[in-house]
């Protein structure tokens, strides 16, 4: 039930720079007008951030790129990307993929 | 205005939407949050140091890499750095973000900024889809329900961890991609440019998976997102 000192620093150094990236172009941005290209290329950030979170996921977990013959999580993904197509549920595409795995997983 | 339309907008943009709203992200926070927990817990980490690291650094894939670097000794500043770049893309998501709250102070923005994640920013700029602004209340709930979450989550992983042995045969491991999934396809459905963002999302997958192969897959994550946003502002540009 104690703090040593070296984790300590571990964690408050590797906060401060999380920190920063997280604040500072809220901070700065939001109070200067922004011209307009940038506006454009901002508004795609959330589309490549997401896409690319999702093929790290899929096609390459553990930082290696997974057999497709053998990627369980890419067919999962199928009914989670029709769920969430149809039924614009978050929670929806969340249960629907749990389930998919599931059942691949006892299958295969 | 009337009695209904003015409880509406104070409805809509209370604290209380904000957690409602942040509820979706519950169950993929409770099993990343818990498999943290349980990380941190076999690299030799305390229960407080388990809580202090949930509260100060927030960040799943950070946690996980401090609580491998952690349990083999690396040097304190070797992880440090390691973390900063993991969490780099955090610059990208707090900077996409900024237009919404122009209606805020710096100091509530840092406020709002310090509890940005995937998932927050997710939901939010889905929020956003349709709006020009966001309200400071709901930011605020989504923010700290999905903080609460998290340092819960990891507390209950530390406890309990060695209890539940395999996660993965539930399938809660696919929580966390199932959760983009639908963080990505909301998005979409909710612009009006399909086939813009159906290349920007190839091309950032095309671009995630070449450049993670040859160095690493937060570095992998940066770039994808600068490039496959570059290409979508040029579709835009020279149609």
């Amino acid at each position: 039930m104690e703090v040593r000192w070296s984790i300590f620093l571990i964690i408050l150094g590797s906060a401060l720079v999380t920190f920063i990236p997280r604040v500072l172009p809220i901070a700065i941005l939001s109070r200067v007008e922004l011209p307009e290209w940038t506006m454009r290329w901002l508004n795609y950030v959330p589309i490549a951030v997401m896409a690319a979170l999702v093929g790290q996921e899929l096609l390459m977990p553990n930082g290696k790129l997974k057999p497709l013959q053998n990627n369980l999580e890419l067919i999962a993904a199928l009914p989670a990307f029709i769920i969430a197509i149809v039924t614009r549920s978050l929670l929806g595409t969340v249960v629907a993929g749990i389930i998919s795995i599931m059942i691949l997983r006892f299958v295969f | 205005m009337n009695i209904s339309d003015s409880t509406f907008l104070r409805e809509e943009h209370s604290f209380f939407a904000g957690v409602r709203d942040c509820l979706p992200t519950v169950l993929g926070y409770l099993s990343i949050g818990f498999a943290a927990g349980v990380v941190e817990k076999t690299a030799g980490l305390s229960i407080v140091e388990i809580g202090l690291i949930s509260l100060l650094l927030y960040a799943g894939s950070g946690q996980f890499i401090a609580a491998a670097m952690i349990g083999a000794n690396s040097p304190t500043l070797a992880i440090i750095f390691t973390i900063f770049f993991i969490n780099l893309r955090h610059l990208l998501m707090s900077a996409a973000i900024s237009p919404y709250f122009r209606h805020l102070s710096p100091f509530k923005n840092i406020l709002i900024g310090s509890l940005l994640t995937d998932e927050t920013f997710g939901v939010a700029m889905n929020e956003a889809a349709s709006k020009k602004w966001l309200s400071e209340k709901w930011m605020y709930g989504l923010n700290i329900s999905a903080y609460l979450n998290w340092f819960i989550a990891n507390i209950a992983g530390a406890f309990f961890g060695e209890w539940i042995s395999n996660p993965e045969k539930f399938g809660l491991d696919f929580a966390l991609p199932g959760m983009f999934i639908g963080l990505l396809v909301l998005q979409m459905v909710s612009r009006r440019k399909l086939m813009k963002d159906v290349i920007v999302a190839l091309c950032a997958v095309a671009i995630v998976v070449g450049v993670s192969l040859v160095a690493s897959g937060s570095v992998g994550v940066i770039v994808a997102t600068i490039i496959a946003s570059t290409i979508g502002m040029a579709v835009e540009k020279w149609k």
